[in-house]
């Protein structure tokens, strides 16, 4: 463990240390796709901080897979707060670190989910195959691109909503899995993570849809300027709710909790909540749902709570070995 | 004894300490560190960790394509170290100093970089697709990401010794009227056996433990191309940090023989 945090907190200092600032610093560790939002709000925020009488804050954010930041700041990286792609990873900062409390997520307005995304699908332009709904993934010669849920954060609300589709739709848990069986079949390349993903489909042109989150498929679109892709949202898909935390044993240590606190809380303001949409996130705060309604197409979305008893049940259920996931490949 | 025979260059106790402290820092203790660690797990937990059908099968093909990509290596490499040695063309410097890009490149970028070219709609992958087999996404494109990254072993631990057999040796073996495919059998091949060997398994050990370059080419499909390593990340992704060590121990200890058969055979081969 000792040597595992030594490792960690070396790596750590080698990355973040610039010049020695008098200012405060703020460490923000999230996870890929938040990376445009986040150089954004940090500088919205701290112009917001300074109008209210602070010094200038020096805000630093990381990027990379959402579990591998988990096990990072669990590991000694010193973040103050956290906004990760989902709540179980932020759940694994109580259970392995005692960083947070256990009621972490009830913490902040709608489970600590300021902004929230979905799955849709990114398909080729003109839709050659025709793909409208998750029953035309599972057709025979349709080749989906999706990550491996085991180490993918995202991959794991695609195949969530897969399930819950199925499901609703065919009735019982039995079906849902043949359907996800199905489905994983017309899979020829597990990526690790969701920019694996993004690269197979988009750049080395493998398969015919891409699973992907909504923020992401939009970035995409943006990227390219639409020409090649186009985004179908199937009738069902899953609320992916990316939660944020304060990490409370690292902010106590440093004495940042004040701002770590009102940064977390400006991602709930007017602005805060428009460049969320900006970003392509949806936000929580319905007024300015309602200004960006044109961008998100309308869903019907189940929710990870509801629908699948929260993360703490759906995680060994569907994913841990043994689970859901791993006997879809055990059968084959 | 070398106390005794009074070395020109005195310090040994001093250089001993320097080595052992050097090597517990980065070798002895890390790896320690893994054995203890996966030490909590009782026989029967690990055991059914490591023989798990998928575990089993990612070894099989961990170790395979790692054998495979050290074997192509062993001869290919072979080949550029004789052309690089034994003739003088221009352009040889520049290939001098290619053969050393592989451990230059960050990983992940050669792997990236492999994928595009070999995936079936690649520059390269196309024509395999229209052959009728695939490049990337199956073992050949495993092997194919580990024989780009070992490249330099052979190549760099034979070209020495093949500089130093001077070229009159073979000119005397083929005037005593050897014809050349037995120079190289009887007067070649002795003398680069032991360097050859400790390339084959410098390059076969780098790729059983390669992770970057192989998971964006590999498919990662469970059961069929899924790599030793990339189940550590599995298990770590779960919060399983001792399953993560038990297949870190078996990856050692089966590594860890292997190199020993080698060792073996090394010696064997200088004996006789």
């Amino acid at each position: 463990m000792s040597i595992r945090r030594f490792a960690l907190a070396a790596l750590a200092s080698a990355i973040f240390a610039g010049p020695v600032a008098a200012a405060e610093t703020l460490l923000n560790v999230s996870y890929d796709p938040t990376r445009e939002l986040y150089s954004e709000f940090n500088a919205a925020f701290n112009k917001h901080w300074q109008a209210q009488g602070n010094e200038a804050i020096t805000i630093q954010q990381s990027h990379g897979g959402s579990g591998k930041q988990a096990r990072a700041v669990i590991d000694g990286l010193r973040a103050d707060v956290v906004t990760l792609a989902l709540a179980g990873d932020i759940d694994e900062l109580y259970k392995l670190g005692k960083l947070i409390p256990e009621n972490w997520q009830e913490r902040l307005p709608q489970s600590s989910t300021p902004y929230t995304s979905t799955i849709v699908f990114l398909v080729r332009k003109g839709n050659p195959e025709g793909i409208k709904d998750w029953d035309d993934l599972v057709k025979p010669g349709v080749e989906v691109i999706t990550p491996n849920p085991k180490t993918s954060g995202g991959a794991r609300w695609n195949f969530l909503a897969a399930w819950a589709y199925a499901q609703q739709k065919y009735g019982s848990e039995e079906k849902a899995q043949e359907f996800v069986e199905k489905l994983y079949k017309n899979v020829p390349v597990l990526d690790t993570g969701a920019r694996g993903s993004t690269i197979t489909f988009v750049n080395n042109q493998i398969g015919d849809v891409l699973l992907a989150w909504e923020n992401e498929a939009f970035l995409a679109l943006k990227e390219e300027g639409g020409d090649n892709f186009e985004i179908v949202a199937p009738s069902l898909s899953i609320l992916a709710e990316p939660p944020v935390a304060v990490v409370d044993e690292n902010v106590d240590k440093k004495g940042t909790r004040k701002v770590a606190e009102a940064y977390l809380n400006y991602l709930y303001s007017d602005e805060g909540q428009r460049l969320a949409a900006k970003h392509f996130y949806r936000p929580r705060n319905q007024a300015i749902a309602g200004e960006f309604a044109k961008q998100f197409p309308e869903l019907k979305l189940v929710t990870i709570d509801k629908d699948f008893n929260g993360w703490k049940t759906a995680q060994p259920k569907f994913f841990n070995d043994g689970g859901v996931f791993d006997q879809i490949y055990q059968a084959q | 004894m070398s106390r005794r025979t009074s070395p020109v260059i005195p310090g040994f106790g001093l250089t001993l300490g320097y080595t052992l402290v050097y090597l517990s820092l980065l070798v002895l203790i890390p790896l320690g560190a893994m054995f203890v660690h996966a030490a909590q797990l009782t026989w029967a937990e690990f055991w059914a960790i490591i023989s798990a059908p998928r575990v089993l099968a990612a070894l099989k093909l961990s170790f395979a394509t790692a054998f495979a990509a050290a074997v192509i290596n062993g001869i290919i490499g072979t080949l550029l170290a004789w052309t690089l040695v034994r003739y003088t063309f221009p352009g040889r410097k520049v290939i001098e100093a290619m053969i050393d890009l592989p451990f230059a490149l960050p990983t992940a970028v050669a792997g990236i970089a492999l994928t595009a070219l070999y995936a079936p709609s690649g520059l390269v992958g196309q024509f395999a697709t229209d052959l009728g087999f695939k490049i990337a996404y199956t073992p050949i494109g495993i092997t194919l990401a580990l024989t780009f990254v070992t490249l330099p072993f052979v190549v760099r631990t034979i070209q020495p010794v093949l500089a130093d057999i001077p070229r009159e040796v073979e000119e005397a073996a083929a005037c005593l009227g050897a014809k050349p495919l037995q120079v190289f059998r009887h007067v070649l091949l002795p003398a680069l056996l032991p360097a050859w060997l400790t390339g084959f398994s410098l390059a076969f050990a780098r790729g059983v433990g390669e992770y970057g370059s192989v998971i964006f080419i590999a498919g990662n499909m469970p059961m069929k191309t899924e790599i030793l390593p990339l189940l550590i990340m599995v298990k770590l992704d779960q919060y399983d940090y001792t399953g993560a060590t038990a297949i870190g121990v078996l990856m050692l200890v089966v590594s860890f023989i292997l190199l020993l058969l080698i060792n073996l055979l090394q010696r064997q081969i200088a004996k006789s």
